[in-house]
């Protein structure tokens, strides 16, 4: 540890020098005088990792941690360079971005939106960064989003879920490599018609915000048109831990499936009630009950615990996929932690790869050049399958998973199995469905 | 000066002093040293300073002078950042008329819910406070999304009406909320040596408040209004008796005391455009009671005191990794270094709420009444060093 | 109608889990007058010894399995718990499957010494400090205590389940004569009730019809009178913290099964606990049991569908709204005694 870390020092020492102009008792600079907002003038170039470090999405966040400074290392030519090597794009060359060696800071996000924006900014104002990327909330996505777009910085987004981040709050600076409740649902719903049945009634428990919101609009609007009904749709308190008196009269009401669009401990609690009432041994309209969750994620689900068990869900990514990029970024994340990383681990790590791609493929750092280069963008081997960056709303376009919760798993970790990967056109929609206005970039400064 | 004593002048001169060079005093270390990690000078942190500054000033008015606990004072946090931020949206992206609102937005709720709260005591009245609080917090964040933006929070966009002012930038940008044509968020550096030190326009703005917040607060402690709030905490029976309603006393504390909160969260809109339902859980006000306890209730330059500690603890120790744990203490042996950084690292980061936990403990076990206490501590210690027969340096003068 | 006794069963369970630290609360307010926002902790300390307990069984060695493996392409390695080794497996698998109601036994001892450490240790020096200082010790204290346990047991929610005999639910309607499936209920819904029952009912009664508890009621109603007659009330108001701990152990213990414990659990019920407590009335036992109930029934009430068409975002605020109502009609709770934490 010691001696890269020396070096360090010595890097952000040799940074200053340059950009303060030493040995001048004053020197007034207005902060326009770089062409955008944090420009790098030394030998390195600072990214902001803005991740949940605590509150109830703290493992999450600590998850995604990894998942960076694994892509810094692999940026600054160390380890096995993991998905760099099955990635389509070329440009990166293990030496950094632009020759830059990556530094990077660290912030709590505590999945609050006034937290988050004011960890990032301390990360643009104070240390210089000039990407902000992370979060475990569509509410601080789209709250930092917002800020970097004022900012002039680039926002790469972590695990954010809801059709605005890219819909009605999207922005010309952000980008979003997870997918949306959209996807979700046009995923989940030919599944679930084939697995259950295209006669079904269906009883909503939806957590009451934006994200449940679009959650349960999407899966409400693809399975109707696969012949389901909607018995009733029930809104819950974010702050809800037990959710009994929200489960126990969803038989009664004739429904005979149960959608819980719910995400994080709400979720956990949920399905924890939902199957102790016992409601997945019950017959209605001669029909088995069923339980459905939108949005799945390996540590809800390892909070759930063995209540996921034949449980449908989509996800962005799962590491038991076969592809070449994947093989190669579990084994360097496994080899290095010990277990397979998430898919917040994985969008995280991806983003990453691909702003330093971007930045590479630009030969800038300037937010408007990096968006350029981003947007429209094409690409392939990092898990996911053909993916496209669409310019008009920022938004990735790639294969869904949907999965089931495993009956017998092998670990801890080996809780879902990939029922169906669902082909990019069957949840591609029109960029102007969700509102919205992109704007145009702003390089700051 | 100003109608103040002697004490209070300089008390205030003080605070002048701490505002007007916050920049130098809060970039103590040369930029890209080791230390510089340690660092508050950057424009938003020194912002949420003296902003956090003014809404425990205002919450000690009624807390500190008539002892009424209030659980729920981020309540109107909140709804001064939503009426400023609706305000940019609708009117323009001057700041005054946002505050303006702001102000009254919180003093109309502050006289509902004080009329209604105050008529119980002691902790009811702080589970009253608290309560309403909680309800607003839960119908912003859900059913009240269209009005407040729900989860996402309140924000400015590109098609807002913006009656006086354009709704875009030439550039195709949400113009930024500033004074007369002077941006917020305007800054320049000033380098000295390998220091640099920030001036921020949106910071001297909020200073200048924060002093003439600070000034009011002085002059409503030592007005006779003030000894009559004081006599309310004392004893309200013995008030009764002498024929006095104490009720519109203390009901005129909580109105000025939840408009401080409204300028607070209006200021907040203004360097930040935006408001999140967040701000309202009672988590946040519980953050502005333990600011003020932690600073020392009732003093005039605790509620600041303790304000700045806590967010300089969100700020700056929840940001070291153990990156740059590694690289302080790379200059030990390997072994040493790991064991070194294995015993600091749980309470840095993502430790940072222990370090916060253990820091209320020690405070309030130790100095019962606050940081102040400390300071007049080290000051009583310092002057008896000198001479013998001094009066108890005190440099404020707590409520009882 | 089924629907309305399905909430009110609802309810009653929900009021239980407020309605037992509640009681803890005021054990504590009641006796000592302590204001202590780390009774959250306390529950949550409960709850995370049953995760201890089931960890300690299942602790295991692990045996590399051949025919299978891991995600890196290994052979995988299996944990096999020491306890199987040594009872067999279908022993052993009983064991661990019967750790929750096992940890009852192990949480008992913990949770009487976290509190008689806590008391002596740190709440006994501010007896006479302002309820403010009590209110942010406490609250440092609940921080600490919540941090030490994300530190070693994460921030994700950790699955302690119940019993296999106690899985799924019985179909309450089909007994009192609904048709089937209008009022299911989980069996240990109902245990977590009959528990909570049973420790109200023991804690009433050891207050009411034992000499210990009489002095305590005593010294609750007058401290420095019973001091004056020689009794050392300082040593039994020790005990009862630690009895009021372990109510809220117990809580936390028997409360795993029905939600999965994660480190913040005790915040999420503390300040719904000091609305129960001060809707009670503060001080009064009772009023503190029958609030819990009380604020559970209308919660769940609330939460019907039918009640949200009809007042949307009712289920957000109905706790508050109610506190609201109580507070204003009542001016010391339902319960509460006269001057008690009203300056």
């Amino acid at each position: 540890m010691s001696k890269t870390n020396l070096t360090r020092r010595g890097v952000l020492k040799s940074g200053a020098v340059a950009g303060a102009g030493v040995a001048l008792p004053t020197i007034f600079t207005a902060s326009s005088a770089a062409a955008y907002t944090n420009e790098p003038t030394g030998s390195s170039v600072t990214l902001g990792f803005n991740v949940p470090q605590t509150g109830p999405y703290a493992d999450e966040g600590a998850d995604e941690l990894r998942a960076y400074e694994l892509a810094v290392e692999h940026l600054n030519g160390g380890g096995d360079g993991g998905m760099m090597n099955t990635f389509s794009s070329k440009a990166l060359k293990g030496n950094g971005i632009l020759g830059k060696k990556v530094e990077y800071v660290t912030g709590d996000t505590q999945t609050k939106s006034d937290a988050a924006r004011a960890s990032a900014k301390s990360m643009i104002e104070k240390d210089g960064a000039v990407m902000i990327t992370g979060g475990s909330s569509s509410g601080v996505a789209v709250a930092v989003q917002a800020l970097c777009q004022e900012a002039g910085v680039i926002f790469m987004a972590g695990l954010t879920h809801s059709n605005d981040t890219t819909g009605k709050d999207k922005r010309a600076n952000g980008f979003r490599h997870f997918f949306n409740s959209y996807m979700s649902g046009a995923a989940l719903a030919p599944i679930l018609a084939a697995n259950y049945g295209t006669d079904r009634k269906a009883y909503h428990l939806t957590a009451d915000y934006n994200w449940g919101y679009t959650t349960e609009e999407a899966v409400k609007t693809s399975t109707e048109a696969m012949g389901w009904e909607t018995v009733a749709a029930v809104r819950t308190p974010l702050t809800q831990t037990d959710f009994s008196s929200y489960i126990a009269p969803v038989l009664q009401s004739g429904a005979d499936v149960l959608v819980l669009n719910h995400y994080g401990g709400n979720m956990v609690n949920s399905l924890t009630n939902a199957v102790q009432f016992g409601l997945r041994d019950k017959l209605v309209n001669n029909k088995n009950f069923e339980i459905v969750v939108p949005l799945y994620s390996r540590l809800m689900a390892r909070g759930a615990g063995a209540n996921v068990k034949g449980i449908y869900g989509s996800t962005n990514w799962h590491w038991s996929l076969q592809d070449e990029g994947t093989k190669a970024f579990v084994k360097s994340f496994g080899t290095k932690y010990g277990f397979p990383p998430s898919q917040a681990a994985h969008t995280t790590y991806v983003q990453a790869l691909l702003y330093a791609d971007a930045c590479e493929r630009a030969g800038t750092f300037n937010p408007c050049g990096v968006a350029e280069a981003l947007e429209g963008f094409e690409f392939d081997g990092m898990g996911n399958g053909k993916t496209l960056y669409r310019a008009e709303d920022h938004q990735c376009f790639k294969d869904v998973l949907v999965v089931r919760g495993k009956e017998n798993p092998t670990s801890e970790f080996d809780l879902l199995e990939i029922v169906e990967v669902t082909p990019v056109d069957q949840v591609t929609y029109d960029a102007s469905i969700f509102g919205g206005d992109l704007g145009t970039c702003n390089p700051g400064a | 000066m100003l109608g103040l004593k002697k004490k209070d002048a300089t008390l205030l001169l003080i605070v002048i002093g701490l505002t007007m060079f916050a920049p130098f005093i809060l970039n103590p270390f040369p930029d890209g040293s080791a230390m510089a990690q340690f660092n508050a000078g950057y424009p938003d942190l020194m912002q949420r300073f003296v902003i956090f500054g003014i809404f425990a000033i205002g919450f000690n008015i009624l807390f500190g002078l008539t002892g009424y606990l209030s659980f729920g004072h981020a309540a109107f946090l909140g709804i001064g950042s939503y009426s400023a931020v609706w305000m940019f949206k609708l009117l323009s992206m001057n700041v005054i008329p946002a505050i303006l609102l702001a102000m009254v937005m919180s003093g109309l709720f502050a006289l509902l819910i004080g009329f209604i709260s105050l008529r119980r005591s002691g902790i009811y009245f702080s589970i009253l406070t608290l309560a309403f609080a909680q309800m607003m917090f839960a119908l912003a964040y859900s059913v009240l999304t269209p009005i407040t933006g729900g989860e996402t929070g309140l924000q400015l966009a590109l098609d807002d009406p913006r009656v006086l002012g354009a709704s875009q930038t030439a550039g195709g940008n949400i113009p930024v909320p500033g004074l007369f044509g002077m941006e917020m968020r305007n800054s320049f550096d000033l380098a000295i040596s390998s220091w640099v030190f920030t001036f921020n326009v949106g910071y001297y703005f909020c200073a200048l408040i924060l002093i003439a917040a600070f000034y009011l607060a002085i002059r409503i402690f030592r007005s006779p209004f003030g000894m009559m709030l004081r006599a309310i905490k004392s004893n309200q029976t013995r008030l009764n008796y002498t024929g006095l309603n104490p009720r519109p006393y203390t009901l005129a504390a909580f109105v000025i005391s939840g408009m401080y909160a409204g300028l607070a969260g209006g200021l907040m809109a203004s360097m930040d455009p935006l408001a999140g339902a967040e701000r309202m859980f009672w988590t946040a006000s519980g953050e502005v009671v333990l600011m003020t306890i932690l600073g020392g209730a009732g003093t005039l330059i605790g509620p600041v005191l303790g304000a700045g500690m806590i967010k300089y603890m969100e700020n700056i120790i929840s940001k070291i990794n153990s990156d740059i744990l590694h690289s302080w203490f790379a200059f030990l042996p390997d072994g040493l270094e790991d064991f070194i950084v294995a015993i600091v690292y749980p309470f840095i980061g993502k430790g940072w709420h222990l370090t916060l936990g253990i820091i209320f403990m020690l405070v309030v076990i130790f100095l019962p009444g606050g940081l102040v206490e400390g300071g007049q501590r080290i000051a009583k210690w310092l002057k008896r060093g000198k001479t013998e027969d001094t009066k108890p340096g005190k440099s404020t003068e707590p409520a009882e | 109608m089924d629907a309305i006794i399905l909430q009110i069963l609802n309810g009653l369970d929900k009021g239980s889990a407020y309605a037992l630290i509640a009681l803890g609360l005021t054990l504590i307010f009641g006796t000592l007058g302590v204001v202590n926002f780390a009774h959250g902790a306390l529950f949550m300390i409960g709850a995370f010894c049953a995760v201890t307990l089931s960890r300690i069984i299942s602790f295991s060695h692990e045996v590399i399995d051949e025919t299978r493996t891991d995600f890196l392409g290994n052979p995988l390695k299996v944990d096999v718990p020491y306890i199987y080794d040594w009872f067999g497996e279908a022993t052993g698998a009983a064991i661990i499957d019967w750790s929750v109601p096992l940890s009852i036994l192990f949480a008992i001892p913990i949770m009487i010494a976290v509190g008689v450490i806590m008391e002596r240790g740190l709440i006994k020096h501010f007896y006479k400090r302002p309820h403010a200082d009590q209110i942010l010790v406490t609250f440092g204290l609940a921080i600490v205590l919540q941090e030490i346990i994300k530190y070693y047991y994460g921030a994700n929610p950790i699955p302690t389940p119940a019993p296999e005999a106690f899985k799924g639910s019985f179909d309450f309607g089909a007994m009192i004569g609904f048709a089937e499936n209008t009022i299911i209920y989980p069996y240990w819904r109902l245990v977590y009730f009959m528990f909570a029952a049973l420790i109200i009912g023991a804690v009433f009664a050891f207050l009411q019809f034992t000499t210990f508890g009489m002095v305590v009621r005593a010294g609750m109603a007058d401290r420095e009178t019973v001091g004056l007659l020689g009794i050392n009330i300082d040593k039994r108001f020790t005990i009862m913290f630690g009895i009021a701990a372990a109510v809220a152990g117990l809580a936390g213990v028997m409360y795993v099964p029905i939600n999965p414990p994660n480190y913040h659990m005790g915040m999420d019920f503390l300040v719904l606990s000091f609305v129960v407590v001060v809707v009670g009335g503060m001080g009064s036992l009772p009023g503190a049991v029958l609030a819990g109930f009380l604020l559970g029934i209308l919660e769940s009430f609330a939460s019907m569908r039918q009640v949200i068409d009809l007042i949307p975002g009712i289920n957000q605020i109905i706790i508050y709204l109610v506190a609201i109502i109580i507070l204003l009609t009542r001016p010391r709770g339902l319960m509460g005694r006269k001057g008690v934490m009203e300056d």
